[in-house]
Order: C-alpha cells, then sequence, then structure tokens
C-alpha cells in the first residue's frame, strides 16, 4: 500500500531511544522478544507522516518530530508533585489508579481491594515468569501501525483489570496518567477484561503536575466487553498545553454489550487519539462520542476505526470540535460493514466549529460495507457561530462571550449526551467550562 | 423631563443602500405607539437598529434612551438599560434549555446593572407565575429555546422574557405574523398586562388588526424610510379603509 513511500530508515536518535531504554523495560525472554519485534516494525516504519494515509493530517515527523528519552521512575519528589495534580481532578469517589510518568504509583492509588475487581500492575505479569503467556500483554493483531508497535516496544507499566462476571461495580474505575518530566516520554499500556454481564465506567485522565512541559504520554488502552456486559468508557485529555498525547484504545465487544465512550481533548499541544472498535458478538450496540475544545495552535486528531463484523448491531458516532485561533481538528471515521454483518444500522455525525478564519477542521469520513441488508449514514458539517443566535442571546442581554459560550456549550452538548451518569457528565461540562473561560 | 426614547433624523444603510431617510420618533413613558406601513417601508429596520443589530450602518442622526446614545451601546448593554425586541421570528436554540437561557440572560442584566443576582427559589417562582398567566406549560421551559415551539408559543416565549425582564421599552416586531386568532389574543393579552405607566411600548405591524387588541396611544404611518403621517388610533382604521398607495405617492 503505502510501502513505497515509506521512509526505510529511521534517523539515529530514535533508535537510541529503544536502546538506551531496553534495560529498564520489564521482562525478559519472550517479552523482550515482542519488544524488539515491535521496535523493528517502528523504526522500519518510522514517524507517521502525511503520506501515510491514516495519518494524513497528522503528520508526526512535523508535529512531533522524535520520540522523546523515557522519563526516569518517579522519585519521591515527582510523587509528591504528582499528588498536588490529583487534587485539581474533578472526578470524586471513583477507585482511582494513578500512574506518574508511566510507573503504577501505589501511594497515590487506591489499593483496597474491591468486590468483583481485580487490579496488576502490567510491569508486575510481565516480570512474572509464571506467566506462559506473558508477552500476549504487548501484542496486538488489529492494525499494523507505527505508534502502536512503539507503544508495545516501550510500554514500562500500566494496569491490568478483570471486572468479574456479572459484578456491578459501585463506582468508576478511574486510571488518572500523570506526567511530572519536562520533554521525556512515558509509554503505557493498560489491559481492561470485562466478563459476561459486568457493569464498569472506566475513566481515564491525562494531567500533567505543575510546570511539566513539552512531555509525551503515549499510552494504549486494550479493552474486551464479554456478553452483555455494559461499559462506559470516558477520557478526559487535559495535557499540558505543548505536550503531545498519542493514544490507542483497542476495543472488542461481545454479544448484547453496550458500550458508550466519550473523550474530551482540550488540552495538550498534539494530541491522536485513535480507537480501533470491534463488533464480535450479535445485537451489540456502541455510542462513540467525542469533543475537542481547540485553541491557539493547538493539533487534535479522533481516529476511528468501527469493525461490524457480525449482523445485528448498532452504533452511533456523534464528534463536535470547536476550533478557535490557528488550531487544527482532525476527525477520521472509518466503518467497516463485513460481508456477514447484515442488519447494521452506523451513524456518524461530525460537526466542527470554527471561531476564527484560521482554524482549520478536517473531517474524514469512510465507509466500506460489504453486506448489503446495512444502515449506514454519515454527515460532516464546518462552520461558524451563528449570528442571528448570537444577536438574539445579545438582544437578551448577554455579553459578547457570554452569549458565544452558551452557544459552544449547547453545540458541544449533543456530544456529551452519552454520557449517561449525570455527575460525570457534570465532569465534562466543567472541563469544557475551564476551557471557555480561559478563551476569556 | 426628557423622552424615554427620541429618534431624531436618523438615516440607516443596509450595504450601500439607504433603508431610512431621516426618521424621527418620540416616545414617553406610558405610551404605546404602534407603527405601520407597507413591506420595505423600514419598519423591522427601526426596531432592529434600535436594539442594536450588526449589518446596519447608521450615516447619520441620533438614539437618545433615557438620555443617552444608544448607538454607542452593545446590544446586550441595550437590553440591561431596558430595551427589549420581541423578535418576528424568534430564534431557536438547540442545546440551550428555555430555564437556563432565561436565568442566565436574567442574572446578566442584573449584574451589568449591579443589581444581585437571583437566587435559584427565587427565580423559579417567579418564572412559575409569568409562565403560569401566560399558558405556558413547564414542559416547554425545559425544552430548547424555541425548539419544535409552534408559532403561537415563540410568541408567548418573547412575551414571557418581556415580563420576566421588566423593561422599560418594548418593541413588538410584526408580533401578529403567523398567529392564528386564539394564538394572537393570548400573546396580546400578556402584552397588555405589562402596559404601565413606567413602560412604553412600540408595535410594530403591516397591519390593522393587532391593534384590536394592544389598542395604541399613537399611530405613524411609515413609508420609504420616513414617517410619513402620525395621528391617533382612528388613524390606524383609516389605513385599513384606504390601504397605503396615498402614503406611498406622498413619500415619493
Amino acid at each position: 500500500m503505502n510501502l513505497a513511500l515509506v521512509k526505510p530508515t529511521m534517523d539515529g536518535a530514535a533508535s537510541d531511544v529503544f536502546a538506551v531504554a531496553r534495560d529498564r523495560l520489564p521482562g525478559k525472554g519472550p517479552v523482550a522478544e515482542v519488544r524488539q519485534a515491535a521496535f523493528d516494525d517502528f523504526a522500519q516504519k518510522g514517524l507517521p507522516h502525511r503520506r501515510v494515509e491514516e495519518w494524513k493530517y497528522t503528520d508526526l515527523r512535523v508535529l512531533l518530530r522524535e520520540v522523546a528519552p523515557l522519563a526516569p521512575p518517579p522519585d519521591q519528589a515527582a510523587l509528591d508533585h504528582a499528588k498536588k495534580a490529583l487534587a485539581s481532578l474533578d472526578v470524586n469517589g471513583a477507585h482511582r489508579l494513578v500512574l506518574v510518568d508511566g510507573a503504577f504509583a501505589p501511594q497515590l492509588s487506591d489499593t483496597a481491594s474491591e468486590a468483583g475487581v481485580t487490579v496488576q500492575t502490567l510491569r508486575a505479569m510481565l516480570e512474572n515468569a509464571d506467566i506462559a503467556a506473558r508477552a500476549d500483554l504487548l501484542r496486538t493483531s488489529v492494525a499494523s501501525d507505527a505508534m502502536i508497535s512503539l507503544n508495545a516496544a516501550m510500554a514500562t507499566d500500566g494496569v491490568v483489570i478483570d471486572v468479574a462476571e456479572n459484578a456491578a461495580l459501585g463506582k468508576p474505575i478511574h486510571i488518572v496518567h500523570v506526567s511530572t518530566q519536562s520533554k521525556a516520554a512515558a509509554f503505557t499500556r493498560s489491559l481492561v477484561k470485562v466478563a459476561n454481564g459486568a457493569h464498569v465506567t472506566l475513566i481515564e485522565s491525562f494531567v500533567a503536575a505543575d510546570g511539566a512541559a513539552g512531555y509525551q504520554a503515549h499510552d494504549s488502552v486494550v479493552l474486551w466487553a464479554g456478553d452483555g456486559a455494559d461499559v462506559q468508557h470516558i477520557r478526559l485529555v487535559e495535557d499540558a498545553r505543548d505536550a503531545a498525547n498519542i493514544a490507542t484504545a483497542i476495543v472488542t465487544l461481545g454479544e448484547r454489550t453496550q458500550y458508550r465512550a466519550f473523550n474530551l481533548t482540550s488540552g495538550s499541544a498534539v494530541c491522536r487519539y485513535q480507537a480501533f472498535l470491534r463488533f464480535d458478538g450479535q445485537n451489540a450496540h456502541a455510542d462513540v462520542n467525542g469533543v475537542s475544545l481547540l485553541n491557539d495552535r493547538q493539533h487534535a486528531d479522533t481516529t476511528l476505526v468501527l469493525d461490524h463484523a457480525v449482523p445485528h448491531c448498532t452504533s452511533n458516532e456523534v464528534f463536535r470540535a470547536v476550533v478557535d485561533d490557528q488550531a487544527h481538528s482532525v476527525f477520521q471515521g472509518r466503518i467497516n460493514v463485513h460481508p456477514d454483518a447484515q442488519k447494521t444500522d452506523a451513524r456518524m455525525m461530525t460537526r466542527a466549529l470554527l471561531l476564527s478564519d484560521e482554524a482549520e477542521a478536517d473531517n474524514k469520513p469512510e465507509l466500506e460495507i460489504f453486506a448489503d441488508d446495512v444502515q449506514c449514514g454519515h454527515g460532516a458539517t464546518t462552520g461558524a457561530l451563528d449570528d442571528s443566535l448570537l444577536f438574539y442571546l445579545r438582544a437578551r442581554g448577554l455579553p459578547e462571550k457570554e452569549a458565544q459560550a452558551l452557544l459552544i456549550q449547547a453545540f458541544v452538548g449533543e456530544a456529551m449526551e452519552s454520557i449517561a451518569d449525570e455527575t460525570l457528565r457534570e465532569v465534562a461540562i466543567a472541563t469544557a467550562e475551564r476551557w471557555l473561560a480561559a478563551r476569556g | 423631563m426628557s423622552a424615554l426614547l427620541e429618534v431624531r433624523n436618523l438615516q440607516v444603510r443596509v450595504e450601500e443602500r439607504e433603508i431610512l431617510h431621516g426618521l424621527s420618533l418620540t416616545v414617553n413613558k406610558g405610551e404605546v405607539h404602534a407603527i405601520m406601513g407597507p413591506n420595505g417601508s423600514g419598519k423591522s429596520t427601526l426596531s432592529h437598529v434600535i436594539a442594536g443589530k450588526p449589518g446596519y450602518e447608521v450615516t447619520g442622526g441620533e438614539i437618545l434612551f433615557k438620555g443617552e446614545d444608544l448607538l454607542e451601546m452593545d446590544p446586550d448593554e441595550r437590553a440591561a438599560k431596558g430595551v427589549f425586541l420581541a423578535f418576528q421570528y424568534p430564534v431557536e436554540i438547540p442545546g440551550v434549555a428555555t430555564m437556563t437561557f432565561l436565568r442566565t440572560a436574567l442574572n446578566a442584566q442584573r449584574k451589568a446593572r449591579g443589581e444581585s443576582e437571583y437566587s435559584t427559589p427565587d427565580f423559579l417562582k417567579k418564572v412559575r407565575e409569568v409562565a403560569a398567566s401566560l399558558n405556558i406549560p413547564q414542559e416547554m421551559l425545559r425544552r430548547g429555546v424555541n425548539v419544535g415551539f409552534s408559532g403561537g408559543e415563540k410568541k408567548r416565549n418573547e412575551v414571557l422574557q418581556m415580563a420576566l425582564f421588566e423593561p422599560s421599552l418594548c418593541i413588538l416586531d410584526e408580533m401578529d405574523s403567523g398567529l392564528d386568532i386564539d394564538a394572537l389574543r393570548i400573546a396580546a393579552d400578556g402584552v397588555n398586562a405589562l402596559r404601565s405607566s413606567e413602560r412604553a411600548m412600540v408595535v410594530i405591524t403591516h397591519y390593522q388588526r393587532l391593534l384590536n387588541y394592544i389598542v395604541p396611544d399613537f399611530v405613524h404611518v411609515m413609508s420609504k424610510g420616513r414617517v410619513v403621517k402620525s395621528g391617533g388610533k382612528e388613524l390606524a382604521l383609516e389605513l385599513e379603509e384606504s390601504g397605503y398607495a396615498q402614503f406611498e405617492d406622498q413619500a415619493a
């Protein structure tokens, strides 16, 4: 496909990143072999660039330039620093699991056992020679992607969560990524297995400790939701404004599974969230929604790939981008309907609101349909705030910024409706309000 | 004692075309003025310029409101000072609940005037009272602003806001458009309930019909961007008989 165009060589710096880090990466034997193979794949591909179709609008050779060196394991000062950042989180009452600079921090996490859920660290499992299949923790078959390979090669830690059959967890599981080191990279990988019939809310937050700048957060989440499971998956990316966040989610849904995802990006200079979702059992439903709130020169890319591999599944994607100044929003939505996936109902709607003349939004819907009895619909719009609505609000006494803020909140509100939990929806709304308030 | 609203020799352009050619109008507290005229005579332009809608260039004249230069103020400042335009076509704002909108707007106006914001219970009590008097169900207030409202409901929602914000000048732009007679009566009753010695109204209409329900103190006939005749309420009836043609000739 793009092979002929891909530069076959990596510059020395990227290779060094792995060579320098290798001894620090957990897992020997088969784990080290998988890492090496993954890194070789990355080295062969190099950082994705505009001639790789899936990364067309997000050229990491331009935006990221290079992979930053691995952050050092957090010392006491880093942990103290991270602890302060946790205080600003809006999510309360969750089962909190904290990763600081790519390492699980038990001191900052809720480690008390809770009925129906077991949590282990990726590091411990990779290092446990008794686990025969430990190398599989780093394997993925979903896509050939340089950044997935890089993550597998470099992952230092993460959480491995098992939710028991029919468990209904009393509180959400909250994975918090805190970066404390400037110009360093954290590589995390978490695996979440939700057994049949279990109900789970999974939240991921990405935040910076005060002063951490120019760092890179590389993350992968692999999630299996069993038959009849009900999974709510919320991501809140509020990284430092000059940071990079490159994240992948790989989601597999069983029969009759309900999966409701919401991704909010308001932080980081460069952000890529790519989710690969596969329907493996019939009569499942997925809502995959997202909001990007961008200004200055922020670049955020949401790329969703949905595979309707079996019949009778439904999916709905609602994406909203609010783009100010010289920021750039990218939405790519791919829906693959496999030959057997009759009665698929897949919908995708993406809308961008441009608040300045220099703001840019790219929407790329791609539908590939091999079954004949399906309903697939997609739509994309890009526009400015409606002047007639603005005037109506101003004529009722709202100053310009407040009128804009109200309309922007209404614009993103529809995408937030997939958050069933009212408290969490308010967390998302509060994040949007912070962004709006910062606009001044 | 100065007039509440003083429009002096107002000249307004829209995209190089002059719409108002020196319009003057004086409105005192407690008065209800009707402005009538054929389509294109500049009635709606006048209402938009008073409310501060962008896109109009004032090339001459002035508008004083309570003695202050209205044209120097942003639309939201005008609202806070007591100017209220009831829109001919109220817009739909999906995603903004009517209740949220009403509270945000009312508190923005109060804040601009240096008054304290309403507490939630006080606000809710006030909205419920006003809504009940206008036959507006609570369910409507939970919906997006004007979303899915009928023509009559939209106009009642305008009157609801008027009652809530307590402006000193209400401009009703073609309030009767798109309303059947029952809807018109409810809206007009709502407006009449707000008539007071402290408040003035400017009722813009194409048809005399509305003025059976909202009886004006003064009637002005506009044609081609000017007021060509002013009189008492009987002028409206006269117009109903003879039409606007005579005035179009006068203005030309």
